[in-house]
């Protein structure tokens, strides 16, 4: 992973498996977001494979690269909704595009899409009318609207309160139950982490590779790397393990 | 806080030395605050500490300081800094338990390294290099662009492009009817210049009634379809840079892509059409009025009558004249929305690149329309029609 000269992170290998909640962490500016856009299919990797089951996706050709992203879902960090459509124009428009749903039926799904993120009744408004943590939950009613095999979240709980973001959190784990939704996370809300990730790769900034992977919660206990163990606790970490850097005046 | 520099105490220092100039006290006292006044720059307070044997131990004190704000910090960093990099030992142990934790803040995450941005200017041979490289960049994503927007129309003619024939249709509505005041107002007043400008030369001669055909002439072949392309660059290819360039800084233009929509068939594809389809339109409704400008001043000051000056400007323009200029306002629509989309699909992600995008949109299309304007006036001339 690389802009230009400039490498992010190299040497990364880790597997998501089906219905995984995985959590891509890591200090700001580790390329959290960068792996994400390489996994998404919106920047190719300057080297290396992703694989979406057998399928090499930056290698494969472009109708099958739309076909394996048509199968997931995309949580932007600020939801990216269309500004131009109402909330119900925007979930409807990948069920219009990839679909031979009727009209009424896609009305349906719309109005039962946006229950299931607490928009219920908010159809018909434009996106600069509601909130950031609604922009979100439509963003997120429009990612599911495919009901998609594999849901991309970036920085879920940012800009989010705390009880929206437990029950974004509570949202995610229904939909792994209950769908069998595969969803990878990119995040450093250590509540987060914790309550639904099962499966995690840690990014380092200085070292420009993971560290690790693996369940957050094992990680916490069982690794020795001390910046693992210093994020996983906030800092906080074993006095042992961890030494502040000394200030210098 | 902001105290008036009348009646703020001034922020001072002292340097002593004691010991045989080993180690030097920096005592600080009264205001450090943004309004006062300081005794010293930090600069002067260096060469001081400079001059001389250097101490070996600064100690750095407060005594009878009064308020102080981000100001004192500042300037004792630039001095802890010094100290540092002359390896001057540094004792802080005499400022107030706030200042030193500022302090040790202040310098606790350490500076990563290569992140800071060299702020000298580089050589010249430089600035020229980026600029080749800039304009390379640009000529490249160009092409880009144009290879999409073909492929994009290839699909368009396969029946298999997808956009919503809504977004088309409002498309066409922003970019002509929408466009019919001011195309109308700025065409009958370039009819109007146009029999002035003729009508100074041609009355000398007694020989008025030629305003007809440089008026009829001028609009059809040139005019016309200039301006309104000029207009429409302006009103369109602004707002389609404007529009698609926000989109891009919303991630809008992402997330079409990772739903595996195409941006190039969904937002590109209809704004181009919209604007083919509506520029000969528009382009022939300005002849028109052109002509209507002309005819208002000709036979309104130069004694022409309305079937005189309707019959001479029959018989001066002829159909190919329409031909011309409807295949150049073709050309133009081509130009103005790839200016315009390229530059909003290329736009950077802050609000300013939305602003530098809209700009570029209009700039890069009214240098495209004139150009490609005196080609085709050019090659007219030379095959004769």
């Amino acid at each position: 992973m690389a802009y230009g000269d400039f490498v992010i992170q190299r040497d990364l290998s880790f597997t998501v498996s089906r219905g995984d909640v995985f959590i891509i962490m890591g200090g700001s500016g580790c390329g959290k977001s960068t792996l994400l856009k390489h996994l998404i299919g919106l920047q190719k990797p300057v080297k290396g494979e992703v694989f979406y089951d057998a399928t090499d996706f930056w290698r494969a050709d472009l109708e099958e690269r739309v076909l394996v992203m048509r199968r997931s879902g995309v949580l932007y960090q600020s939801g990216a909704l269309f500004s131009s459509l109402t909330l119900s124009e925007n979930i409807a428009l990948p069920l219009a595009e990839f679909t031979r749903l009727g009209r009424s039926e896609i009305q349906g799904i719309v109005s039962y899409k946006l229950a299931l993120v607490g928009l219920a009744g908010f159809e018909d408004y434009y996106p600069a009318e509601i909130s950031g943590g609604m922009q979100k939950r439509a963003g997120l009613a429009r990612a599911m609207a495919l009901d998609p095999e594999i849901l991309f979240f970036d920085e879920p709980s940012a800009g989010l309160d705390p009880v929206s973001a437990r029950l974004l959190d509570d949202l995610i784990i229904n939909l792994r139950d209950t769908l069998g939704t595969t969803i990878v996370v990119v995040t450093h809300e250590l509540a987060s982490i914790f309550a639904i990730g099962n499966n995690s790769v840690f990014l380092d900034a200085d070292s420009k590779t993971m560290l690790a992977t693996g369940d957050p919660k094992q990680l916490l206990a069982e690794s020795a790397d001390p910046k693992i163990i210093q994020f996983l606790t906030r800092g906080e970490g074993n006095a042992d393990t961890h030494t502040p850097k000394e200030a210098k005046p | 806080m902001n105290a008036n520099a009348g009646d703020a105490k001034a922020g001072g220092v002292s340097l002593v030395r004691i010991g045989g100039a080993d180690t030097v006290t920096l005592q600080f006292t009264g205001d450090w605050v943004h309004g006062a006044v300081l005794a010293k720059p930090v600069g002067a307070v260096l060469a001081e500490l400079d001059t001389g044997q250097k101490p070996r131990r600064a100690l750095l004190q407060t005594h009878d300081l009064a308020e102080w704000d981000s100001r004192l910090p500042t300037y004792l960093l630039g001095i802890v800094d010094w100290c540092q990099r002359e390896g001057v030992e540094v004792d802080v142990s005499g400022l107030p338990e706030g200042v030193r934790g500022l302090l040790k803040l202040a310098r606790s995450v350490p500076e990563r390294s290569g992140v800071r941005r060299s702020a000298e200017g580089a050589p010249l041979l430089a600035e020229v290099g980026k600029w080749v490289l800039g304009g390379l960049k640009d000529t490249k994503g160009l092409v880009y662009f144009i290879g999409e927007a073909i492929l994009a129309g290839v699909a368009l003619l396969r029946g298999k492009a997808r956009f919503r024939s809504v977004d088309m249709a409002l498309c066409i509505q922003e970019a002509g009817p929408s466009a019919l005041a001011i195309v109308t107002l700025i065409s009958l007043l370039v009819g109007l210049i146009l029999a002035f400008v003729g009508a100074v030369q041609l009355s000398m001669f007694g020989a008025q009634i030629y305003i007809a055909d440089l008026v009829g002439l001028g609009t059809v072949r040139e005019m016309g379809a200039l301006m309104t392309a000029v207009i429409i660059s302006g009103r369109t290819g602004a707002a389609y840079a404007a529009q698609l360039g926000t989109m891009n800084v919303n991630s809008e233009i992402d997330a079409l892509k990772t739903m595996g929509i195409s941006p190039m068939e969904f937002l590109v594809l209809p704004r181009m059409l919209a604007l083919v389809l509506m520029m000969p339109l528009l382009a022939l409704y300005a002849d028109l009025m052109g002509i209507v400008g002309g005819a208002l001043v000709t036979v309104s000051a130069f004694d022409v009558s309305l079937v005189q000056y309707y019959n001479e400007t029959r018989r001066a323009v002829h159909l190919h004249d329409f031909g011309i200029g409807l295949g150049k306002s073709l050309v133009f629509a081509v130009l103005i929305a790839t200016a315009g989309c390229m530059r909003g699909m290329q736009c950077g992600r802050s609000a300013s690149a939305v602003g530098d995008a809209a700009t570029a949109a209009v700039v890069n299309s009214i240098v495209y329309i004139v150009v490609a304007d005196s080609l085709i006036t050019l090659i007219c001339n030379r095959l004769g029609i």
